[in-house]
């Protein structure tokens, strides 16, 4: 178990860095910030002026092992666009609202969809599973963004039931964990369903049944735990999802999140935020996922003694 | 030994399975009666419906395709076709128990061996605690001659050898001295001398507790070295039944003569082995008459036409062999063909 957790742990950090030298390389490609820094009077000698003040003039692998050592003790620079503040500061500023509707959204999807996708399974070719295959379709086929306009449209503006943007109490979550959870919901309980019928279909399910275990136990204990592999794994992708598409429902709902910093550092070429906000967003996914190969060797002993 | 009282007796036991095919009678008026002590053996091809009438028993056909449409299971003399879910949720692991085909996937593999020990004796004996359920888990790993069984509940399955793990589904079997033990086909995945072992070991158990065994097998030899009475099945029937000598010196059904002609002998050297011609029948669309009528070398119309009744075989001291075939007499008792 100690074996396996170390791996795991220097395999994220290595991880870390192949996305240290991306978010470097990414930002190098999108053209040089002094351009759009400068006045639009300032000339060739400002401009290569800034460029050395900035180190751009710099050779590339320079520039990169000096950011990488900036990184490594937490200072990313200074935003461009927000003068006076760091770079990681400002990320960090508008993190916690990303992370609470990324993990309201999460958390909900799974209580909605783990027992739905175990129901669905277990009352297999009834009118309940074919509702079940109703609701993950249009999960799946509904792209977030349509969906949040849609919600605004419907449950914003005609019905006036919940706000239409911005953060506040806990009618302002409800929107938007839904455009971005449904999604999470239909694929969640698609590979709960299907896992779980592999699994009850199993001889060790057929012995607990001889053994006279009761029918709930067998199902929420016996199989769940040896099906839920499957959906742990797709947790970890749940994380990339929610964090990916926080760019473009905090966009939507005018939520102040990271994702929304994101899009704004973007546009103002702002390369010490955009490439704070991907090494936060990397770092956030790369733990998820070390919780979730954690949580696996928690569920499986087979895993763990490997 | 000397058999007990009968403790169950199956009586025209039907079960349906509607399939893509059509409806399947899987278990298609099965009939056969267990005394305490007895080892009863189930013979037959498989999709001869030995399985689904072990599984009929115990209620435990998957569903919702398969049905016990009719019949009656008889513990005891209470019908267990008329319990509800709960009360034959308590006759299964304490009246009646099985052990499963394959050691391999019968264990659940995210629970240690003492864990699913336990589950099983507190599923019938609640409020035990778990200190107690544990030294019962132990206790039960020892009747099965696991060595060193206070380690061995702490393992998880994959830790253990085929053997092992066969061992362990039989002394959960076992954990609640049940009354009859089903055991479909336990040692098929198991290597020969292993085999030998796991058989003396349930001839053990039964010795101890005096528990009634059903063993569903396909093995002739694992019939003659377990069994006290043979029922010989096909197409969902009962073709023979009897003792375990009476088949094996004067097997009645040409089916069962077929079956034992299929058997490698040691003491003989044969070119090729006994075949029986033609396939099993395809158990959508049965025959009406004889189910074996189209392999069976003794068949005549009648045979295509009308099934069999049961009636006791020419060998009139064997009192309890008995045969539905209309050609007993034609068959006669001379031995079979090997």
């Amino acid at each position: 178990m100690r074996r396996f957790l170390a791996i795991r742990i220097a395999q994220s950090l290595l991880a870390m860095l192949a996305i240290s030298v991306i978010a470097f390389g990414m930002t190098h490609l999108s053209g040089s910030p002094v351009d759009s820094m400068l006045p639009e009077d300032a000339g060739p000698e400002e401009a290569a002026q800034l460029t050395r003040e900035l180190g751009l003039d710099r050779p590339i692998h320079v520039q990169y092992f000096k950011f990488l050592g900036r990184v490594m003790t937490g200072n990313m620079g200074d935003s461009i666009m927000s003068p006076g503040a760091s770079a990681l500061g400002v990320v960090m500023d508008r993190m916690p609202a990303t992370l609470l509707l990324g993990g309201f959204a999460i958390i909900v999807s799974t209580i909605i969809a783990i027992p739905i996708g175990v129901l669905t399974a277990v009352y297999r070719d009834t009118a309940f599973d074919a509702a079940g295959k109703i609701i993950a379709l249009l999960g799946q086929a509904a792209p977030p963004f349509w969906l949040g306009i849609v919600l605004i449209w419907v449950f914003g503006v005609t019905l006036d039931w919940f706000p239409t943007s911005g953060r506040g109490g806990f009618s302002h979550f409800v929107l938007p964990a839904i455009a971005m959870g449904w999604f999470q919901v239909a694929a969640l309980m698609r590979i709960t369903r299907s896992s779980m019928l592999e699994v009850l279909d199993s001889e060790y399910i057929k012995l607990a049944r001889v053994k006279g275990v009761p029918e709930w136990r067998i199902i929420w204990v016996h199989a769940l735990r040896n099906a839920a592999i499957a959906p742990l794994t797709y947790f970890g992708v749940i994380a990339g999802i929610i964090l990916t598409g926080s760019v473009v429902i905090e966009t939507v709902f005018v939520w102040p999140g990271a994702g929304q910093l994101a899009v704004e550092a973007i546009r103002a070429r702002d390369f010490p935020v955009v490439q704070a906000v991907v090494l936060t967003f990397a770092a956030v996914f790369i733990l998820a996922n070390l919780l979730v190969d954690t949580l696996y060797a928690y569920v499986d002993p087979r895993i763990r003694y490997r | 030994m000397t058999l007990g009282d009968t403790i169950l007796q199956v009586e025209n036991l039907q079960t349906h399975i509607d399939t893509k095919m059509g409806l399947v009678k899987a278990v298609d008026g099965v009939s056969f009666s267990l005394r305490r002590g007895e080892t009863l053996g189930i013979v037959g091809e498989s999709g001869s419906g030995k399985s689904m009438t072990a599984l009929s028993i115990l209620r435990l056909v998957p569903r919702p395709a398969a049905r016990i449409v009719g019949g009656r299971v008889l513990l005891n003399g209470e019908d267990l076709l008329s319990y509800d879910a709960e009360r034959m949720r308590r006759v299964r692991g304490r009246a009646i128990s099985m052990v499963l085909q394959d050691p391999q996937t019968s264990l659940n593999p995210v629970y240690s061996i003492g864990g699913q020990i336990t589950e099983a004796i507190a599923n019938q004996q609640r409020k035990l605690p778990r200190l107690e359920l544990l030294k019962r888990a132990v206790a039960a790993l020892k009747t099965v001659h696991v060595a060193a069984p206070e380690q061995r509940v702490r393992d998880y399955p994959h830790q253990l050898s085929g053997g092992m793990k066969q061992r362990v589904v039989a002394a959960i079997a076992n954990s609640c001295e049940p009354q009859i033990l089903i055991a479909d086909e336990p040692t098929t995945a198991l290597d020969a001398t292993i085999q030998a072992q796991y058989l003396r070991l349930l001839k053990e158990i039964q010795q101890e507790s005096g528990l009634s065994i059903i063993f569903i097998t396909h093995d002739f030899g694992i019939v003659a070295n377990m069994c006290d009475h043979v029922a010989v099945m096909y197409g969902g029937r009962v073709v023979e039944y009897g003792p375990v000598r009476a088949i094996f010196n004067s097997p009645a059904h040409p089916y069962t003569r077929a079956l034992l002609s299929s058997v490698p002998a040691v003491d003989r050297t044969v070119d090729r082995l006994y075949s029986i011609p033609g396939q099993p029948p395809m158990l959508w669309d049965l025959p009406r008459g004889c189910r074996f009528a189209p392999r069976c070398e003794w068949a005549d119309s009648h045979c295509h036409q009308e099934y069999p009744p049961t009636v006791p075989s020419l060998d009139a001291g064997q009192a309890a062999h008995t045969a539905s075939c209309w050609k007993l007499e034609d068959i006669g008792l001379e031995n079979v063909r090997c």
